[in-house]
C-alpha cells in the first residue's frame, strides 16, 4: 500500500472510543432454569455485558469461554454440553442482541427439555450467577484518517477500546450490521476488496490486539 | 507523585488520551471524597495517589478525613465485622456513640462538591448534609453476608445516596439504589510497586534477618482476625514437614484499627520459637513492603472476608505466584490454575504451597498470566476511568451515553 499513491478519502474517518461501567443488578440465578428466566427478563445491555465482557477483561488470551452464561453453566453447574453449546454460539451471526438472546434462549430451551433433571441441580451458594449491566459511554478521540495511511498510524497506538468500539458494539449494540471500518473503506475509499476482507473476520475469535495486528496487515499489503 | 505521562509506557498513549478526553466532560464540577483515615489501608493507600491524578485531569478534587475518638473507631471495628458476617455484640449505646460522632463531623465538615464520596460506612451518616448535590457511597468492605441488624441501620443511610459502589457482584443486594461494581487497584509506580534494584531488596532482607537462599513464603496484611495469619502459620507448618521454607508475616497499624496489637501478639504466640517465621509489625514504608513481596518465592493471602485485596494485586504484579482465599475480590484477580491458585482451607492452602514451591516452572507461568491479568484491569489509569465514568452515570439515565 505504501508504495502506491495513497486514495483520499470522500469523507475522513473520525475513531471514537468506548468506554464501559458495569451496573449491578442484584439479580441472581442459582440453577439453569433460573438463569433462563433471568436472560429472558434482563435488558439488552445486560445480555450484552454477559456475552462480551471478556473480550476486554482478558485481551491477551481468554481463559474463559467467549461469554459468561456457558462458563457459568460449566463451573458452578457442571453443565458441559449446555456450556459448550453456549460457548459456540456464533455471535456473527446475530445482528441485534435481541437475535442473540433468542438464539441463548432457544437453547437453553433445548437442553432443559432433553435433560430436565438440569432444572433441579443448584449451584454453590458462593457461586450463584449475578446479572450485571453494561452502560457504555461513547465519545470521539482527537483522531481522523484521512486515507489508509493515516488510517494504520492511528490504529497502530489508538486505544483497544476504540476498535473494540468499531468492530463490535457497533456492529450489534448500536446495530450498523457492519464494522465501521468495513463500512468507511468501502464507502469512502471505494475498496470493496479490502472492506469484504475486513468483514469477513470473525472478531470474537481473536484477543483485541491480535485483531488489530490482523487489521493492520490487511491494509498495509492491500 | 507520578504524572499521567509517566504511565504511557505500561498503558499505552490512547489510555492516557481517553482518561483526559472524559475528564473535559466533567469541567467545572468539585469532587469531594470523604473517608476515615488519611494514612493504613487500601483506601487511604488508594486515594493518596489518585487525587493528584484527577487534580492533574484538572477535576477540582478534594479529600477530607472525619474525626473520631477510641469510641468511635470501636464501634465501626465492631460494624466492619458484622458486616463481614462476624458475630458482635452491638449495643444501642454503640449505635449512639456512632451518631454522637457523626453529628460532630456533620456540623464540623463542609461539604461543598457538587459530587460527594463516601467511602465505608464510617462517615456514611453524613449523607444527611445532602442537599441538592449528588453523593455516592463506596463500599470496599465484604458484605455478601453482612449481619442484618448493622446492614438495616446502614441502609437507612444508603438509601439517601444516589449510587452505592462495591467491589465485587457478590456484595451486590437488591436495592432501589442505582448500584456499580467497581474494582480498586494498584499504582505501578508508587514506592509499593515499582521496580527495585536488587541491592534495596537484599538490604531489606538483611534488616530483618531473612535468609535469601531459603523459600519465603510471604503474607503482607494488617494483623487482623480475618486476615488469618493464625491459618498462615499452620499452612506453613504443614509445608515446612516437607519443604525447609521461611514465613513472613508483615503488616502495619492504621488508625481505624484498634485491635492490631491484639492480632499481633496472638500470631506471635502461635509461631512460638520457630526462627523461620518472620512477624514484622512495620511502620508504613512501603519500599520495604515492596521488597519483600519481591523477594518472595510464593505470595499468600489466606482471608476470611476480604473486601478486594489489593496485596493480590500487588504480588501479581510483580509476577509471582499467589495462592489466596477465593473470598471477596480474590477470584476476580485469580483464575485458579490460570493466574494463581484458590484456596477455601488451612490445608488448601497449604497443598497449593508445595505445588508452588515444588514447581517453579508451573509458578512463574502462574505468576506471568497473573501479571498480564492485572496490567489490563487493576491498574490505577483503569480506576481513573471508572471514577470518572461513575461521575458521569449520576447525570445520565441511559445505557448508551454520548459524550
Amino acid at each position: 500500500m505504501m508504495e502506491k499513491e495513497i486514495k483520499k478519502a470522500v469523507k475522513p474517518f473520525h475513531f471514537y472510543t468506548r468506554l464501559y461501567l458495569s451496573e449491578l443488578t442484584g439479580l441472581t440465578a442459582s440453577n439453569v432454569s433460573e438463569l433462563l428466566a433471568l436472560i429472558k427478563e434482563a435488558g439488552d445491555s445486560a445480555i450484552y455485558h454477559h456475552t462480551h465482557r471478556f473480550l476486554l477483561q482478558h485481551q491477551y488470551l481468554s481463559p474463559e469461554p467467549p461469554n459468561d452464561f456457558a462458563y457459568w453453566v460449566t463451573a458452578a453447574l457442571n453443565e458441559d454440553r449446555l456450556g459448550e453449546k453456549l460457548a459456540s454460539i456464533d455471535t456473527m451471526k446475530y445482528l441485534t442482541i435481541r437475535d442473540l438472546r433468542e438464539k441463548i434462549v432457544a437453547t437453553i430451551e433445548a437442553y432443559l427439555k432433553a435433560y430436565p433433571n438440569a432444572a433441579k441441580r443448584f449451584a454453590p451458594e458462593d457461586e450463584v450467577f449475578y446479572l450485571i449491566k453494561c452502560v457504555s459511554f461513547v465519545l470521539p478521540t482527537a483522531y481522523a484518517a484521512n486515507d489508509l495511511r493515516e488510517f494504520v498510524e492511528i490504529l497502530k497506538k489508538i486505544a483497544i477500546d476504540s476498535i473494540y468500539f468499531h468492530m463490535f458494539e457497533a456492529r450489534l449494540r448500536l446495530e450498523r450490521k457492519t464494522n465501521d471500518f468495513s463500512l468507511w473503506i468501502e464507502d469512502s475509499i471505494g475498496d470493496k476488496g479490502l472492506a469484504s476482507k475486513i468483514l469477513k473476520l470473525d472478531p470474537y475469535t481473536y484477543t483485541l490486539e491480535d485483531l488489530r495486528k490482523t487489521i493492520i496487515q490487511m491494509v498495509e499489503k492491500s | 507523585m507520578a504524572r499521567l505521562e509517566e504511565y504511557i509506557p505500561i498503558v499505552g498513549e490512547g489510555v492516557v488520551a481517553d482518561l483526559k478526553a472524559l475528564a473535559e466532560r466533567l469541567k467545572g464540577k468539585t469532587i469531594q471524597h470523604i473517608n476515615s483515615t488519611a494514612v493504613g489501608g487500601g483506601v487511604a493507600e488508594i486515594l493518596t495517589r489518585m487525587v493528584p491524578l484527577f487534580q492533574e485531569l484538572n477535576i477540582n478534587t478534594r479529600w477530607d478525613v472525619i474525626k473520631g475518638g477510641d469510641k468511635f473507631f470501636e464501634v465501626t471495628k465492631k460494624f466492619h465485622n458484622a458486616l463481614h458476617g462476624r458475630a458482635e455484640e452491638i449495643t444501642e449505646a454503640d449505635f449512639a456513640a456512632f451518631m454522637e460522632t457523626s453529628i460532630d463531623n456533620m456540623n464540623e465538615m463542609q461539604s461543598f462538591g457538587d459530587i460527594v464520596y463516601v467511602h465505608d460506612p464510617q462517615p456514611i451518616a453524613l449523607i444527611q448534609k445532602k442537599s441538592d448535590n449528588k453523593w455516592i457511597w463506596r463500599c470496599h468492605v465484604d458484605v455478601s453476608s453482612p449481619d442484618r441488624t448493622v446492614w438495616e441501620f446502614l441502609y437507612s443511610f444508603i438509601a439517601r445516596y444516589d449510587a452505592a459502589v462495591f467491589s465485587s457482584p457478590e456484595f451486590s443486594p437488591k436495592m432501589a439504589v442505582r448500584q456499580f461494581l467497581i474494582s480498586p487497584s494498584i499504582d505501578p509506580l508508587s514506592d509499593k510497586n515499582k521496580e527495585l534494584p536488587e541491592d534495596v531488596i537484599k538490604a531489606v532482607l538483611e534488616k530483618y534477618h531473612i535468609e535469601k537462599d531459603k523459600p519465603i513464603i510471604t503474607q503482607i496484611s494488617r494483623f487482623d482476625r480475618l486476615k488469618d495469619p493464625i491459618g498462615v502459620i499452620e499452612a506453613y507448618q504443614e509445608v515446612k514437614k516437607y519443604i525447609d521454607c521461611q514465613l513472613i508475616l508483615a503488616g502495619g497499624g492504621a488508625t481505624d484499627d484498634p485491635e492490631g496489637v491484639k492480632v499481633y501478639e496472638e500470631t506471635k504466640e502461635k509461631a512460638g520459637n520457630d526462627k523461620d517465621i518472620h512477624i514484622l509489625l512495620m511502620p508504613q514504608d512501603d519500599i520495604e513492603i515492596n521488597a519483600l513481596q519481591r523477594a518472595s518465592t510464593v505470595i499468600i493471602q489466606k482471608s476470611l472476608k476480604e473486601g478486594f485485596g489489593l496485596t493480590v494485586a500487588e504480588a501479581l504484579w510483580k509476577g509471582k505466584p499467589v495462592v489466596a482465599s477465593a473470598v471477596g475480590g480474590i477470584p476476580l484477580q485469580i483464575k485458579h490454575k490460570y493466574s494463581g491458585l484458590l484456596c477455601h482451607s488451612v490445608e488448601g492452602a497449604a497443598f497449593a504451597l508445595k505445588q508452588l514451591l515444588n514447581s517453579p516452572a508451573y509458578a512463574k507461568k502462574l505468576g506471568k498470566n497473573g501479571k498480564e491479568h492485572i496490567k489490563n484491569n487493576f491498574l490505577i489509569t483503569r480506576h481513573l476511568k471508572d471514577y470518572i465514568l461513575l461521575f458521569l452515570s449520576l447525570y445520565h439515565k441511559e445505557d448508551v451515553v454520548y459524550l
